[in-house]
């Protein structure tokens, strides 16, 4: 059989850097296809490559018989290539329709295109109110929006950038029947994820990529998640070490946290109330758009509170801002990497800078010493294992997993008395997040109260000690990690999230 | 066919590259104008751009013109890293004229060295206050600074004339709306015998150098640029949007207020309706030309005067109208923003498929 999509020799070099090197592979009609490798293998240049989103140097792709050599993302959907990227790119402010609208390349008179999007989107399991803002939309909703946009183009290919990381268990397994479904029919996915069971429990072949270049094509099903994990990395994975730190006095406690939203679509906090103690790490799972941007905000000095709201060792903070809490050893590792935990534009020392300054003492009279921090970022860069050429290339030119270590590394290593870390391991790939699960346990082995907000289940119930549930801005009794299900959790994190409507219909 | 690719980081070629770019094409499309008014296009960019580099008298010219340019230019370019955009440094430079020429008038007569330091201070303080009142109401109430601080120009103007025709009016004046001439402690010395080069322009070159040294040393040129390239990023690091909007708008207000002080107190020596020339406005074409550099402020604003004194010549000597000076530097502001586009991106040829 000819195969839908197949990839000769395709090779894209970056000043300084070759992302793609040779790289051969073709993807099955109805088949789906893991893109499997740590970040900065190369796999999104290639699937840009594929969408049309950057030209190769070299190689040839060809889709069934003929060449395919896409120029723009708008050639790629027109031959039948379609993409749903990690990062959403919708307006909150439009609707459903309005949005789908915005991404077609013809224009259908309004009705009718809600009509396909209610036929579609039933169809394959993901029923859509077109009408709705999308602001109002919880963030599985979202991507929704984002699938059902593509099948409207009736796409012979799919491209699937980390689909699952924002999804709670019960809407990954309404995904997969969806997936499952376009198989049936002969559509093929080009799946990029790192969550390795899920791979193994969806796809049927992998591609792994290290380096830049293809290292070993497998049958998921075939495979465990740790060897998968090491043919990424290319060597054996260490075995996290086992914690045994006793929990000591109380650091950090909330106290009814009440805030307002800031926006429009933003969640209030709803009397939160925690404590975190001294070598503990408390997880707080939820799905993204439940209050954790602004938990994190509150807790890292980003909003005030009253004081009295936020104590750390008994002292009130909540009226501080982060550079106060900060010298007193309340340190924060946001979400968003470029943007939020650090400027794009700016180099890795500048960026050591923005938050190293008052603990790492980077600054006198307001005067900044610049060597120092320098050595700041190599310390950084040398006990995380950044792969970049050295501090003075702009955060942006990393790749994610990378800019994640150092962010991360940035704040461990101003030894902080409390950690607070959202979504530490996201978008990262094994290794990586390895490496960063390590040093949140060291970390709480050596004393620190650690607060882990993220999405990702998995990732929670193997780090934390105890584990509360953020949901709509309130948040549940922590609960100790051993008397808690995963089932439990996902059903407190809001089940399939309003989502039971889908069930009624079909 | 040609594409515009997103380089990977900005390009440093481009960054000095572009400026003169759009000097170069400024003087072709300028050239196209003069042609288009029947005057010679060749001798029109000769009298404005080379000739009064061969006059002695017109090189000191250029430090005088300069002068405010740089101090106003360097002041607005912190603003704008940060991305507060203060428009009415016009406004806050006649405030500042204002306020240092009523120190000045005030002590009329009374000789003495600290009186010069006095009325600069004073005409800082002008321009820092007249600052504060888009920097309030932005904070307070989100009111847009770039419409509340251009329009503050216009009751600035107005002010001026108020005081020059009321309680500032030379009283032995014949009722015409000025000031009366300083007295000479109240007069910046002269620097260069024979020329108007006065002792502000020492201040302009100074404040090139602090503002070098705040960007690249101290923590607020350091959150500046923190505020202009990643918003959230500098909450993160710990500043407040407010106070950022405050400090860069005081700074720049401070710097427009001086540079009021100093045209004051050098070239006029009294205060006049005609006080503000346009300075206020054109140090922003400055900032960027610049870009928001200190020492690219510094050459622009000395290529900025070039184009004023060569502008006035051509007036008398080819008859060439005012405004076509004006559209010319306007021309220079947009030849340099849209090529700024080539140092975010490159050109490429596309390949046809």
């Amino acid at each position: 059989m000819t195969p839908l999509l197949s990839l000769d020799r395709i090779t894209k070099a970056y000043p300084g850097v070759v992302a793609n090197s040779a790289v051969s592979f073709s993807v099955e009609p109805g088949e789906i296809h893991a893109l499997l490798g740590e970040n900065g293998a190369g796999k999104s240049t290639l699937v840009k490559a594929i969408y049309g989103l950057v030209q190769p140097d070299a190689g040839q792709m060809h889709l069934l018989d003929d060449a395919y050599a896409p120029a723009s993302p708008a050639a790629a959907r027109e031959a039948g290539v379609a993409m749903v990227f990690q990062h959403f790119s919708l307006f909150d402010a439009l609707s459903v329709a309005e949005n789908i609208a915005l991404g077609l390349g013809d224009i259908l008179p309004r009705r009718a295109l809600a009509e396909r999007i209610r036929e579609v989107s039933r169809g394959y399991g993901l029923p859509l109110d077109p009408d709705r803002l999308v602001g109002d939309l919880g963030v599985g909703e979202r991507q929704r929006v984002e699938i059902v946009r593509c099948l409207l183009q009736s796409p012979r290919l799919l491209i699937m950038d980390e689909p699952t990381s924002v999804l709670t268990p019960q809407e990954v397994a309404i995904l997969f029947e969806t997936l499952r479904l376009l198989r049936r029919e002969g559509v093929s996915i080009l799946y990029i994820s790192h969550k390795l069971e899920e791979i193994r429990a969806l796809c049927d072949r992998a591609t792994i990529l290290r380096g830049g270049r293809v290292v070993a094509t497998c049958t998921p099903a075939q495979e465990t998640s740790r060897s998968i994990a090491e043919m990424m990395i290319g060597a054996r994975l260490p075995t996290p070490t086992a914690r045994t730190a006793v929990p000591g006095p109380v650091l950090l406690a909330a106290d009814g946290i009440d805030l307002p939203a800031p926006t429009q679509f933003a969640t209030p906090l709803r009397d939160v109330s925690f404590e975190v103690r001294s070598g503990e790490i408390l997880g707080i799972a939820g799905v993204a758009g439940n209050g954790q941007e602004e938990l994190f905000a509150a807790l890292s000095g980003e909003r005030s509170t009253t004081p009295g709201m936020i104590t750390l060792a008994g002292e009130p903070i909540g009226q501080r801002g982060p550079n106060g809490r900060r010298a007193m050893g309340l340190l924060a590792a946001p979400e968003e990497r470029l943007g939020h935990a650090a400027a794009p534009d700016m180099t890795l020392t500048e960026n050591a800078m923005l938050s190293g300054r008052v603990r790492q003492r980077l600054g006198l009279a307001g005067f900044l010493k610049w060597s120092a921090t320098t050595n700041f970022a190599r310390a950084i860069i040398e006990s995380f294992d950044v792969r970049t050429p050295g501090p003075e290339n702009a955060a942006k030119s990393l790749s994610g997993g990378n800019l994640q270590k150092f962010f991360i590394g940035r704040e461990v290593l101003q030894s902080p008395r409390v950690l607070i870390v959202n979504q530490p391991t996201w978008g990262v790939d094994a290794a990586a997040a390895a490496a960063i699960r390590q040093a949140l346990r060291d970390l709480a082995a050596g004393g620190a109260a650690v607060i882990a907000i993220s999405q990702d289940l998995d990732e929670l119930m193997e780090v934390s000690d105890s584990l509360a549930v953020i949901s709509g801005g309130s948040l549940s009794a922590p609960e100790p990690v051993a008397n808690v299900s995963v089932e439990e959790i996902g059903l407190r994190m809001g089940g399939t999230h309003g989502m039971e409507v889908a069930h009624a219909d079909a | 066919m040609l594409t515009l690719e997103l380089r990977t980081s900005q390009s440093r070629v481009m960054t000095v590259a572009t400026p003169i770019i759009a000097v170069i094409c400024t003087m072709i499309a300028g050239g196209i104008l003069f042609a288009a008014l029947g005057k010679n296009p060749v001798e029109a960019i000769r009298v404005i751009f080379i000739d009064p580099l061969f006059d002695p008298f017109s090189r000191t010219e250029l430090l005088v013109k300069a002068c405010p340019l740089i101090l106003i230019g360097v002041g607005l370019s912190l603003g704008f890293r940060a991305g507060v955009w203060n428009i009415g440094a016009e406004g806050q430079f006649i405030m500042g004229g204002i306020a240092a020429s009523a120190v000045g008038l005030a002590f009329y007569g009374t000789e003495g060295q600290w009186l010069l330091p006095l009325m600069a201070v004073a005409g800082a303080l002008g321009g820092w206050a007249y600052a504060m009142v888009p920097a309030v109401l932005r904070v307070k109430f989100t009111a847009n600074e770039i419409l509340v601080s251009l329009m503050l120009v216009y009751v600035a103007d107005q002010f001026l004339r108020a005081m020059v025709s009321g309680p500032l009016r030379n009283p032995a004046g014949f009722n015409f709306p000025e000031s009366r001439l300083f007295h000479d402690s109240a007069v910046l010395p002269i620097l260069i015998e024979g020329s108007r080069v006065h002792a502000g322009v020492i201040a302009a070159f100074v404040a090139v150098l602090l503002a070098w040294l705040v960007l690249e040393r101290h923590i607020i040129g350091f959150n500046i640029k923190l505020t202009g390239s990643a918003p959230r990023a500098a909450a993160f690091s710990g500043v407040k949007p407010g106070a950022m909007v405050v400090v860069c708008l005081g700074i720049s207000g401070a710097c427009a207020g001086l540079a009021g002080m100093i045209e004051a107190s050098g070239p006029f020596g009294q205060l006049v309706p005609t006080l503000p020339q346009g300075y206020g406005f054109t140090a922003i074409i400055v900032a960027f030309l610049g870009r928001l550099h200190p020492v690219g402020i510094l050459v622009a604003a000395l290529v900025i005067a070039l184009t004023y004194i060569g502008g006035e010549t051509a007036q008398f000597a080819l008859r060439l109208p005012a405004a076509a000076i004006s559209v010319f530097q306007g021309m220079l502001l947009f030849f340099l923003l849209g090529f700024d586009i080539l140092v975010r991106y490159r050109v490429r040829r596309l390949r046809v498929a």
